[in-house]
């Protein structure tokens, strides 16, 4: 019955963000026909403006723009005019739900068995190791990893595609820059809600009793000391399934992460809104998942 | 059975604030990351005063390696490179602390009440968070930084003071890294929270007529400072890399001024196969690396002192 | 449970991995891969106003002439030749026989007309629609004075020869003869499908390509079309396009051999023009563009001639070139760069400390002194890098010499636009590239009522002279008097301070790649890039 709640809440939540989006990206200076040229009449502008209905009230707008939402239409793109928002979700998603997934397998593959070992060894130098590994995965940030990644694998080795997609090739470096850094999160928060499950009276019992320290590691501690990654997990899939910026940027990956930036810098308004609301989408129900498997995993969560 | 209250029970002899002291000084690793993060400070807030070159001082010595004369070697514009980078640590280590205080103070209330409370407060706190979160974070911060530009503009000239007017640009970075830095956090904190408040001990203090208000405070808030303090330590770096990427779309700190982001930024810029001016990612990014390090270490040592499971 | 979680997981990447495979179904490999810049907002020639948009239509769409490729001259293309009246005002152009679309259908003198009369349809929204008001009639048909559009000066004689009629002798109409807003697009395929037109497949258009797909932020491939009138010299099959914006990634992508031609200003990373321009494969020249800075002249101080003055004074272009862009750019006081056609230097401000203080005293503030603090507006974010290093030089500079004090205010592209478009700065970095060959195309932005003036500088005297030139048929003497306009423009009233002229920037391997020719509007047709090698 909660769950079934949360879903239905999901309708009037998308509408709140589209509201604001649909505000907020219009309240910014400057407007999606602002070019360095500026137009050769006022008419110009006018007649733009009439086009994609700026000229119109805004609250008229946005009801207009729910009935096309309504049919399934997210409207056109303003700064490329021959396509709609929805024609370029279609065309661009595969890629980063492509890279998001395997970024999000490398995170937890690499993330949670490292925490794991790290609280697991406490003290000794695998955690001080692991630790740091962990830490400079989260310091050292994309944009230098990535040119990085490229120098060394594709430039110097030529074991790897420098750019490009389209082959499972090209997927590695793009996957490894973005990977690590949230791998190394993971690790972090992994390790951390191993400390704090290690130290509850039950592990304590377990141990007393004579349960080897796989056992109480494995199958006492491991299920309650994943729940703050989960927490976690839920935002961080939504962002990786929507792309990064700056590795779509560097990696030339027709991706829509490099939309998420740019249909911001162009006031592409109607892009802007599209975008917001399939990550919304995703967040909630991510999210919805989340709390979901807490639930599971813990039986002493209760919602309600 | 009950570790926390157990503690409570303890303090007679000696207070909790000590016992975390004594903890904290046998871990060895805990105590390096101290000093090394106060020498980090003090050279921060002292160095520049003992160096000879302005940060913004241009000259004809472009892209020196570092020498005798520049230590650090110099930038596109001759710029003394280590002067820059103690100018940017201090803003960047700012950002950071602004960041991981709105972080901690909105964050861990928001996520505390919201997973405690349970039910519908939950659920309007929490869905008020996703909203917050789903807004473009680029068109949330323009809007909010052009906005109160604008206002603050009219109240600064109001003072008549010029002076403040070119902080007034730092202040409303804060505001607008603050706006955005904390939402996870309350996530991760409501999700603890979620799993204490039906815990044993939590059980007996409803039973024995303990306020809500003292359970939060004193026994719920208590059990997830391991988690608060290592989410912490992850949400300084993002933000002081969140701020070099506003200040790549002109939100943030203005040049000629340098962050230690916006330094991390420009050298990596220039990691290509031709040629690298080495000093110029290296030197940036390793003492964020430094500082960063020391911080989580340090970070880990306090989350152990302060646990109150830890014998 | 570990064990089987690491399973799980590496079943779940060779899953993707098998989709990944089965996605990327082997495409034909094309002759000549291009990196291009930006993504193009259209494809459609009427109404694409970037460089890299126009490089891509040049080679669907084309117009009565086009740029040759070697010296980037006007050349006959879909007019096979042409008369001008005695008074310099009639063109009459003969297309040529057997003129057909990609699709086979016949090009006829009507279609020019229907075309041309698009781009002046304001629904259209044509960024260039400027360049046709050089047409008779054509800006009162434009703004809605004239309803008949049987009055502008363009009518079909017959099927192959079209008259041209302009308002005045324009020495430059035969290079926008060449541009895509002048070029002419299928008018059936435009009436069925409306904005959409541009994706329909197969595309009809009149160049020496036809469009094979365009994928949004992955590439745009172009296919020889075997009907263009002079596919006997085209000399490849396939061509592959890609929107890269991120110099360091182009680069990458030419020294790992994935492109061979890079071929836009901005995918040069700014740290290496120095050693890259020394490298065979890396090809600079005279670019018609200028860098200058805008003056507010509506805001004190900047009120003052002699505070414009004394800033322009003040700017040490050589550091600027030698130092920061190394790109072979040209420092530059005059407005209009010097390898411009028809073009006589005016006499601009030299960089001079000393009457640049003395100026700034005589209008009140020796030595800087009680000067407010102003501010220098500037783009951030896409290829910032440059024009902030330019922000931070001139800040010195102005501080070194008049002790003023210059904070910048990076703004993210769009507000930056909005705020000089408002006039609320008080320094603007800007920058302008010509539209053809010609001084008019830098003289004329500064004209009262042009909206890409942007300092509020309006003056009488500059009009009337830029008008005067432009009614003077003898080139010599229209030069003469750009010059004048040009120095009183610099010298007198000083509402910009010039900084360099823009050096273009190309690679590829010359003995892989021919037929990229250096020239000053930077156009190199695609059908006349041929591989040599692999």
């Amino acid at each position: 019955m909660y769950y079934f709640k949360r879903i239905l809440a999901l309708v009037p939540l998308l509408l709140v963000i589209s509201l604001l989006a649909f505000v907020l990206v219009r309240v910014a200076p400057g407007g999606p026909f602002d070019k360095e040229r500026a137009p050769a009449s006022p008419e110009v502008e006018r007649a733009l403006k009439a086009k994609y209905r700026l000229d119109q009230p805004l609250w008229k707008q946005y009801v207009l723009y729910l009935g096309d939402l309504a049919r399934g239409d997210l409207g056109p793109s303003m700064k490329y005019r021959h396509h709609s928002v929805g024609d370029i979700i279609k065309q661009a998603l595969p890629a980063t739900l492509m890279l998001g997934c395997l970024s999000f397998g490398f995170a937890l593959g690499v993330g949670i068995p490292l925490g794991f070992a790290t609280a697991a060894r406490k003290g000794q130098w695998v955690d001080y190791g692991g630790s740091l590994l962990a830490l400079v995965g989260i310091c050292v940030p994309a944009f230098v990893i990535g040119p990085l990644l490229v120098m060394s694998f594709a430039i110097k080795l030529k074991w790897f595609p420098v750019a490009l997609w389209g082959s499972p090739l090209n997927a590695v470096l793009p996957t490894l820059a973005l990977g690590l850094f949230y791998s190394g999160r993971i690790a972090r928060l992994m390790r951390e809600g191993m400390l704090g499950v290690l130290g509850e009276p039950y592990i304590m019992t377990a141990r007393a009793k004579g349960l080897t320290e796989r056992v109480v590691l494995f199958k006492h501690a491991l299920r309650p000391a994943i729940l703050p990654v989960i927490s976690y997990a839920g935002p961080m899939l939504a962002d990786l399934l929507t792309g990064s910026f700056v590795i779509e940027n560097l990696f030339q990956i027709p991706g829509i992460g490099v939309f998420m930036v740019t249909s911001s810098q162009n006031k592409d308004y109607p892009m802007v809104v599209g975008l917001v609301l399939l990550y919304a989408l995703l967040l909630l129900v991510l999210n919805l998942a989340v709390d979901f498997l807490y639930s599971r995993l813990d039986p002493q969560v209760k919602y309600e | 059975m009950n570790h926390a209250l157990a503690l409570d029970a303890d303090a007679r002899s000696q207070s909790p604030g000590q016992l975390a002291w004594l903890r904290f000084c046998k871990n060895r690793l805990a105590l390096v990351s101290g000093w090394t993060l106060l020498a980090l400070v003090l050279l921060i807030l002292i160095g520049p005063a003992l160096i000879a070159y302005e940060p913004n001082a241009l000259s004809e010595n472009q892209f020196a390696a570092p020498s005798a004369a520049h230590w650090l070697g110099t930038d596109d514009h001759g710029r003394d490179l280590l002067v820059r980078v103690l100018y940017g640590a201090r803003i960047s280590l700012l950002v950071g602390l602004v960041g991981a205080g709105v972080s901690l103070i909105i964050g861990v209330l928001w996520g505390a009440v919201a997973g405690y409370a349970g039910g519908r407060v939950d659920n309007a706190m929490m869905r008020t968070v996703d909203v917050l979160y789903s807004l473009p974070s680029i068109v949330f911060v323009i809007v909010l930084i052009t906005t109160l530009e604008a206002l603050f503009k009219n109240w600064l000239a109001g003072m008549g003071s010029t002076a403040l007017a070119s902080a007034s640009r730092l202040l409303l970075l804060f505001v607008g890294l603050g706006a955005v830095s904390w939402l996870t956090m309350a996530r991760i904190v409501r999700g603890q929270v979620l799993s204490l408040r039906k815990k044993a001990f939590i059980e007996a203090g409803h039973a024995l007529g303990i306020s809500n208000t003292r359970i939060l405070l004193r026994h719920i808030l208590p059990n997830v400072t391991g988690v608060v303090i290592v989410y912490l330590a992850l949400t300084i770096p993002s933000i002081i890399l969140y701020e070099s990427f506003l200040s790549y779309l002109g939100l943030g700190i203005q040049p000629p001024q340098a962050s230690l982001g916006s330094l991390i930024a420009a050298g990596a810029g220039q990691i290509n196969p031709i040629r690298i001016y080495w000093w110029m990612i290296v030197f940036p990014a390793g003492f964020l690396g430094l500082t960063l390090l020391a911080l989580n270490f340090f970070g880990d040592g306090l989350r152990d002192a302060l646990d109150p499971k830890s014998e | 449970m570990r064990l089987n979680f690491t399973r799980s997981t590496a079943s779940l990447l060779a899953g993707l991995a098998l989709v990944l495979t089965g996605c990327g179904a082997r495409e034909e490999p094309a002759d000549i891969v291009i990196v291009n810049g930006a993504e193009p907002e259209s494809l459609d020639p009427q109404i694409v106003s970037g460089q890299p948009e126009i490089r891509v239509v040049g080679a669907l769409f084309e117009g009565l002439t086009r740029f040759n490729a070697t010296t980037g001259d006007p050349e006959p293309a879909l007019a096979s030749h042409w008369e001008l009246s005695n008074d310099g005002r009639v063109y009459t152009f003969h297309l040529r026989t057997n003129l057909t679309w990609s699709t086979g259908t016949a090009i006829t003198a009507r279609d020019f007309v229907w075309s041309w009369r698009r781009v002046l349809t304001p629904a259209t929204a044509s960024d260039y629609v400027g360049i046709m008001f050089y047409l008779k009639n054509a800006e009162s048909y434009f703004l809605g004075q004239l309803k008949d559009p049987d009055a502008i000066g363009v009518q079909a004689l017959d099927d192959r020869t079209l008259r041209v009629e302009l308002e005045s002798p324009t020495a430059f109409f035969l290079s926008l003869c060449a541009f895509p807003t002048l070029a002419v697009v299928p008018p059936d395929v435009i009436d069925a499908h409306g904005d959409l037109w541009v994706r329909t497949q197969p595309l009809k258009t009149s160049g020496a390509y036809t469009l094979d797909f365009w994928r949004i932020n992955d590439r745009i491939r172009l296919r020889r079309n075997p009907h263009y009138w002079d596919d006997a010299n085209t000399q490849n099959q396939i061509v592959d396009l890609l929107p890269i914006t991120s110099a360091t990634t182009a680069l990458n992508l030419y020294l790992n051999g994935q492109a061979d031609v890079v071929w836009d200003k901005s995918l040069v990373p700014v740290h290496l023009t120095d050693v890259l321009r020394l490298r065979p494969d890396f090809h600079t020249f005279d670019y018609l563009g200028a860098y200058f800075v805008r003056f507010n002249v509506t805001k004190k101080p900047f009120d003052d001639p002699r505070v414009r003055k004394a800033f322009a004074l003040s700017i040490d272009r050589h550091r600027i070139v030698e130092r920061i862009t190394r790109g072979g750019e040209k420092a530059a006081e005059t407005l209009v760069p010097l390898s411009t056609a028809n073009y006589l230097p005016a006499d601009g401000l030299r960089h001079d400390p000393s009457e640049a203080r003395r100026l700034l005293a005589s209008a009140g503030f020796p030595g800087g002194q009680g000067f407010p603090t102003v501010n220098y507006l500037l783009n951030a974010g896409t290829s910032a890098s440059v024009d902030e290093k330019i922000a931070v030089e001139l800040q010195a500079m102005w501080r070194d010499v008049l002790g003023v004090e210059v904070s910048l205010r990076p703004m993210e592209w769009k507000t930056y636009l909005a705020t000089l478009t408002a006039l609320d700065y008080e320094l603007a970095r800007s920058s302008w590239i010509a539209d053809y060959n010609d001084p008019n195309t830098f003289l004329d932005i500064f004209l009262s009522n042009n909206g890409n003036n942007r300092t509020g500088w309006k003056d009488q005297r500059y009009d009337d002279l830029i008008r005067q030139a432009n009614a003077t048929v003898d080139l010599r003497k229209r030069a003469e008097i750009f010059r004048e306009a040009e120095t009183y423009l610099l010298r007198d009233a000083a509402p910009i301070g010039p900084i360099y002229s823009y050096a273009g920037f190309n690679y590829f391997d010359p003995e892989k790649i021919a037929g990229i020719h250096a020239n000053p509007i930077d156009q190199h047709p695609i059908n006349a890039i041929k591989r040599l090698r692999r």
